[in-house]
Order: structure tokens, then C-alpha cells, then sequence
């Protein structure tokens, strides 16, 4: 036992490698990626020999860590919100298939979008999968509920979700853990055909999912993680999911007035919904997200026997994250409030780095463009979306993982010749190069510009499965050599530079344009790793 | 017993350096502690926030409520104004005077200075100044910090051996230097 102060996302870590994971998979995405990392830099996983590379891509992880939960091991797969989306095909089979050994999804959302293009709620997609999910109120709960979520796995041969939001993952809080659980051992499914979704199989491995049903609904029910407190005043009873918990615990120092249902264990226990119902005269339902319980509590008709209040009817804002003050306001507490902000006080939105070569690509590529004209720049996610805004507003999309290079093929097939993609590696090789085979295949008029800075610049400098690969994945995929260059994102090569993407855009087919000098905060922590 | 503090900063200014100093203070005295920070995008030289709560008793939420913040402590002059509806009544504001201007926008620091007068409990100071003239030019956080030592509710010793947690990993001198800093920020707030 020890007291360690840890990040909720670092809690998740560090219970998972106490309950004896054999590996994590992930790729990083805030406000994810610090799970992955702590297992990295953690002296256990070295000893143990635990997997924590780096996978390509969110699919790729969720298969792998599958492929170890076949093996009898326990495994941690991590991803943002918009992650899931990608893995989405392998995590909704993996309800299917079920486990061998322990399988947790931990996903982190990011309602209000601090780091996101949306913010979906993670709980909608296990409950499409039929699974359980844990979503701890503190950092405490979310080292727990890695043991928890581990024997729920290993009980019902079930993967596990485990949902955090922006705030817990990001929030540091001190943690007491327990003793730690060696390793399982390697062990094959029992049933050998029990990964082999052939319709037949399938069919019958979907009816026992359905069975288990009602059984996580019994252990959602008698959860510790779930309990109902007693209040003295009915006249509101408060439904709180996750971290919503402690916004009202916050507004209510010397106790909680009402009757308090406390979810963090989903699927959402009926019967305890059931008695809050029954004994209140109105309920709040307080969730750090979509409105999934409140919802259903309301039905299609809208016809539920007490008022709901909530995101529905306004009482809570629709969208972005809660905090204290909204809990506040919605429980008709008073709120107060410092001076207002000076009119002058100008926003300060992020901005790429002083001296990082997406500048210097992003000029070469506006002049580039002058004489055809703009409007044709499909852009993808990482820290040169930032182009977007100005100086540069050079980018004219940003969509999901891998959509400028398709979405410039799709561009062009409609006619406008030439369309233009910017991506960074790490994307590329995430999901950008079977949109490239694609365009490949087509030889579509579009040119590719891969802004190369050898690394996962945006979520803090990850190692970059595209190193060193870039020039033989695009030439294997089938881009002629001529139409493949390289240039350096540097003030003095900007003629060169913009010599050479003009003479692409000119070109009337597929080329690729690779632009490579590596990320300075990343170049600027090698060179302090060299000297030590 | 409890303390509620807004860090305020530019992304890539280390104000996390800061929380993680007072952070081990806290546990020094075995308190409470709950600390958020922002990761992702806004560290790309946007506005960035960390709310650290510490208190005898358990602490519930990670976030600070508007009107709740005994302290705002920032290392740029425009970002301390920014979280100005999170201060309490006779809260305090120390800030860095040193401007970083990243955005073409910036008011001017005539305009700032005068705005920041206006608060009842403030304190403007050029940490970087101060951190060269002790010879720790790479403190100028921890001049904030030291500057600000009174109204954070822990010992000044607490916060020193906070500061050695935080930079052992880098050495004696690094320590000391940051020592250095801590005492000479405390020295100038005192001397007010
Ligand atoms: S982190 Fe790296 S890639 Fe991102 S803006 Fe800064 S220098 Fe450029």
C-alpha cells in the first residue's frame, strides 16, 4: 500500500499495472494519452516486460489488446473519444466474441472540446455494444475500478469500458493503492471457435451477450460504486453520473439535503433508479455529457411519471462540460462571482510554435497556390491544423483522422483539379495511406503534402510509427518515384519549395509531397536525452 | 483550512511547475490536495489554467467555483485578468509583469497596469528581473512563487521542501538556485 498523487488518466495506469496487465495499446489522443504514457515511463512495466509501444492507429490497438485477451492476458487498450470511432468495428465484435483474459477499454471524453472536433459520449457506444462500463467520480475510483473492471471481464468474459471525461483525466488527486496482481498465465479459449464470428457462430455467441444482460444489470445494481443516499428533503431527487458527483457534493459542504442516486456503473441500475423516482417528487439528472439517462428516464413520449430535469429542458446546458457553478445554478443554489473580466482582455488561442517548419510548409504552399487559386486544402488533425487560423487560414477542412487525402480525392473526382492535402505523418500512417492507395489506384489529380515532423507533435511528441518509413510506404502504395519529393521546411529553401509543390499541383495526377524537419520541442527534448 | 488557487499562464510558460511545487507542500503537511491542468491544444502558446485546491478536509470537486479563489497567481500580466470572476472577495492577484505577446491583439501594458491597480489585494512584479538579479535567470516561476508565499495557507518551510522535491532530480544547484528565487520573491512581497 502507498499513497501516490496521481492523474485520474494516471490512476486508470497504475491500477491496471497493479491488477496485471501483460500490455496497453493506444495511440495518443488528449485527453488520453497520459494512461499510456505513465505505464511507459513506470518502472514496473520494465521489470515485467509489459507491452506499452505505441500502435499505428485506435483500431489497430483495440485488435491487439484483443489478440492478448485471447492469449489469457490481461490487457489495456486507451483512446479519446473520437478514437473509439475508429476502433469502433473491432470493439463492437469484441462484445461478440467475448474475452479470454481481462479486457479493458478505457476511453477519456472531452466535452466542451477542449482538444476535439466533438463531444460524443463514449457510454452510448457500450451501451450499442451491450457492455458494461465504469465511470469513476475520483481519482480513487478510477484506480479501483481497474481491479473492478478486471474481475467484471474476467467473470463474464466481457470487455470492460472504463469512460473518463477531460477533468478527471486531467486532474491530480492522491490515490492509495493496493498490493499488486501478478501476470495471468497463457491460456487459450476454452472454446476454440469462440473468436470465429462465422454467422452461425455469431449467432450464438450474440444470444449469450444478450443472456448476460440481465446479469450486469444485478451487478450494476449491487455496485459499491453505485449507491443511493438518503436526503430528508423529496422534493428533488438527484441522479449524478461520474464526476457530476462531486459538483454536488461541492454545493453542498454540510450535506446533501436530497436523496442522491450516484451512478458510476453502468448499465444504469433500474430498480435504484426505480426507488429515487418513487420517493421524489422531481428528479435531476446530472451528466458529464450526452443525456443518456435522461433520456430514457424521459422516454420517447416524454411522459415520465415525475418531471426530469437536465440537459432537455434547460435546467443544464445542452452541450460542454458541467462544473460547479452550473450544478449550482440548476439546484436553484446561489452562485457568486469575482469581478468581470476587462473588455480588453483579448482571447488567446493556441498557435503553432516560433520556428516549427508547418510555418514555413504552410508559406511555400500559400504562394504555391496564389495563381490557382484557394479553396482546396483538405487538412487533418494534428498541431498544423492550426493553419486554419491566421496568419495562415490556409486549410479549408479538418474532419477525422485521415480525411484530407480523401476528402481531396472525392474534390477532385467532382472537378476541382487540383486539390490539395496536408497531413502530418503520424496521420498518415493512422489512417491516410489506404485513402493514398485510392487515389493511387485512380491516379486522381490531387497532391499529397505529408508535413513531416517525425514525431506526434500535438498530443506532447509520441514516437511517430510513420520514422523513417514515409518515402517506402508512399513508393510501395504505388506513387512513382518522379512524383514523390522531399523538401525542407526552411525560410531559405522557401523558392525552392514553393518551386517544387508548384510543379505538383501542375502535375495532372497523384504526387506526394514529403515536408520533414522534426518538431523543435520534440528536437528540443532529444537533444537534452543526448547530453544526459 | 483551505485554500483555492488559480495558475494562470501562457501554454509552454511551466506554470505546472509552479502547482506541482505547491502540490508537494501540501503533502509535506499532509493536506488535501486536488490540482487540474489543461493538456493538448491550448500548450500550443494558448491561454492555459490550472486550479489547485488544497484543504484539511476532503476535497470534492477538481474544479474551483467562480468566486471561490483565495489566489490568482499568474505569470503573465493579461492572463491574471482573465480569471478575475473565479476571486473571491479580498482574494489576492500576483502577477508576472512581463508581458508575452503572442497574438496581435495584446493590450497595451499601460492599459493592464491600470486595470490591475484597481484590485484591492494585488501584486505586480517583474519576476524575470528579480530572478536574474539572484542569479537564478531560469526561476522567474518560482520568484512568482515565493512572491505569492504568504497566501497560499502553507509554511514557507513546507514550500522549500516542495521546491527540493521538485527539482532533486536536477541537481544541488538546481535546487538552490530555485531556493534562491523563492526567498527573493518572498522578500519582495514583504518589503510592499
Ligand atoms: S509542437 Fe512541434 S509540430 Fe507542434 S507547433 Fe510546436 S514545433 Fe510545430
Amino acid at each position: 500500500m502507498q499513497q501516490l498523487v496521481l492523474l485520474g488518466a494516471e490512476a486508470i495506469a497504475q491500477g491496471a499495472l497493479d491488477a496485471g496487465i501483460s500490455g496497453v495499446y493506444a495511440y495518443p489522443g488528449t485527453p488520453s494519452t497520459e494512461i499510456t504514457e505513465f505505464i511507459q515511463r513506470s518502472r514496473i512495466s520494465t521489470e515485467r516486460g509489459i507491452h506499452s509501444q505505441w500502435s499505428s492507429n485506435e483500431k489497430t490497438a483495440m485488435e491487439s489488446a484483443l489478440g492478448m485477451s485471447y492469449a489469457g492476458k490481461r490487457a489495456l487498450v486507451c483512446m479519446k473519444h473520437v478514437g473509439l470511432n475508429v476502433a469502433a468495428d473491432g470493439f463492437m465484435n469484441s462484445s461478440i466474441t467475448g474475452t479470454g483474459g481481462g479486457l479493458i477499454v478505457a476511453v477519456a471524453d472531452d466535452p466542451s472540446m477542449h482538444s476535439s472536433q466533438n463531444e460524443q459520449d463514449s457510454r452510448y457506444y457500450a451501451d450499442f455494444a451491450l457492455l458494461p462500463v465504469f465511470e469513476p467520480s475520483n481519482q480513487q475510483e478510477a484506480y479501483d475500478m481497474a481491479f473492478a473492471a478486471f474481475e467484471m471481464s474476467e467473470k463474464f468474459h466481457l470487455p470492460v469500458m472504463i469512460r473518463i471525461t477531460t477533468r478527471l483525466a486531467h486532474s491530480r488527486a492522491s490515490v492509495v493503492t493496493r498490493k499488486s496482481v501478478d501476470q495471468n498465465s497463457l491460456k487459450l479459449p476454452e472454446d476454440p471457435r469462440q473468436f470465429v464470428l462465422l454467422p452461425a457462430l455469431a449467432r450464438k455467441r450474440y444470444k449469450r451477450l444478450l443472456s448476460l444482460q440481465p446479469e450486469l444489470m444485478l451487478a450494476s445494481e449491487n455496485s459499491v460504486f453505485n449507491n443511493l443516499g438518503s436526503g430528508t428533503d423529496h422534493s428533488l431527487g438527484i441522479i449524478a453520473c461520474g464526476i457530476a458527483y462531486n459538483y454536488v457534493l461541492e454545493n453542498f459542504p454540510a450535506g446533501i439535503p436530497f436523496p442522491v442516486l450516484k451512478i458510476s456503473q453502468y448499465p444504469a441500475p433500474v430498480e435504484k433508479v426505480r426507488e429515487l423516482s418513487e420517493t421524489c417528487k422531481s428528479i435531476l439528472v446530472l451528466e458529464e455529457g450526452y443525456p443518456l439517462i435522461e433520456n430514457s428516464l424521459r422516454g420517447m413520449l416524454n411522459n415520465s411519471a415525475i418531471p426530469v430535469h437536465g440537459r432537455l429542458d434547460g435546467a443544464i446546458p445542452r452541450d460542454g462540460e458541467l462544473s460547479p457553478d452550473i450544478v449550482a445554478k440548476a439546484l436553484g443554489l446561489e452562485t457568486k462571482t469575482g469581478p468581470d473580466v476587462p473588455a480588453f482582455i483579448a482571447s488567446r488561442p493556441p498557435s503553432l510554435c516560433k520556428g516549427c517548419g508547418h510555418i514555413d510548409t504552410y508559406n511555400a504552399l500559400i504562394e504555391a497556390l496564389k495563381p490557382i487559386g484557394g479553396g482546396r486544402t483538405f487538412s487533418d488533425i494534428g498541431c498544423y491544423t492550426l493553419g486554419a487560423l491566421a496568419p495562415f487560414e490556409a486549410i479549408n477542412s479538418c474532419v477525422d483522422m485521415g480525411a484530407s487525402i480523401t476528402m481531396a480525392k472525392g474534390a477532385a473526382d467532382a472537378g476541382l483539379i487540383p486539390s490539395v492535402a496536408v497531413i502530418g505523418d503520424s496521420t498518415f500512417t493512422h489512417s491516410g495511406m489506404t485513402g493514398l492507395l485510392d487515389a493511387v489506384n485512380e491516379n486522381s489529380p490531387i497532391t499529397v503534402i505529408i508535413s513531416d515532423n517525425e514525431t506526434t507533435g500535438m498530443t506532447g511528441g509520441q514516437t511517430s510509427s510513420a520514422v523513417g518509413r514515409l518515402e517506402s510506404i508512399c513508393l510501395g502504395l504505388g506513387v512513382s518515384n518522379e512524383h514523390l519529393r522531399l523538401i525542407t521546411p526552411l525560410k531559405k529553401n522557401h523558392e525552392v519549395n514553393v518551386a517544387v509543390i508548384s510543379e505538383e499541383l501542375n502535375y495532372n495526377g497523384i504526387s506526394v509531397i514529403i515536408s520533414r524537419r522534426e518538431c523543435i520541442q520534440t528536437a528540443v527534448k532529444h537533444k537534452k536525452v543526448s547530453k544526459s | 483550512m483551505k485554500t483555492d488557487i488559480i495558475l494562470a499562464g501562457v501554454g509552454g510558460q511551466g506554470i505546472l511547475t509552479i502547482a506541482a511545487a505547491i502540490g508537494f507542500a501540501s503533502l509535506h503537511e499532509n493536506k488535501y490536495v486536488k490540482q487540474s491542468e489543461v493538456h493538448g491544444m491550448s500548450q500550443r502558446g494558448g491561454e492555459v489554467q490550472s486550479h489547485l485546491r488544497i484543504s484539511d478536509k476532503p476535497i470534492a470537486s477538481d474544479l474551483i467555483p467562480l468566486g471561490n479563489a483565495d489566489l490568482i497567481l499568474s505569470v503573465e500580466p493579461m492572463e491574471a485578468l482573465r480569471y478575475l470572476p473565479y476571486l473571491t472577495e479580498n482574494g489576492w492577484v500576483v502577477a508576472n509583469s512581463v508581458p508575452f505577446e503572442n497574438i496581435p491583439d495584446y493590450p497595451s501594458i499601460e492599459r493592464i497596469k491600470k486595470e490591475f491597480d484597481t484590485l484591492t489585494n494585488s501584486i505586480w512584479i517583474d519576476a524575470e528581473e528579480l530572478a536574474k538579479s539572484c542569479h537564478s535567470p531560469k526561476s522567474s516561476n518560482i520568484v512568482m512563487l515565493g512572491a505569492a508565499s504568504e497566501y497560499i495557507g502553507l509554511g514557507f518551510d513546507s514550500l522549500k521542501a516542495g521546491i527540493e522535491q521538485v527539482f532533486s532530480r536536477k541537481g544541488k544547484n538546481v535546487v538552490d538556485d530555485n531556493i534562491r528565487a523563492l526567498e527573493a520573491g518572498r522578500q519582495f512581497s514583504l518589503k510592499l
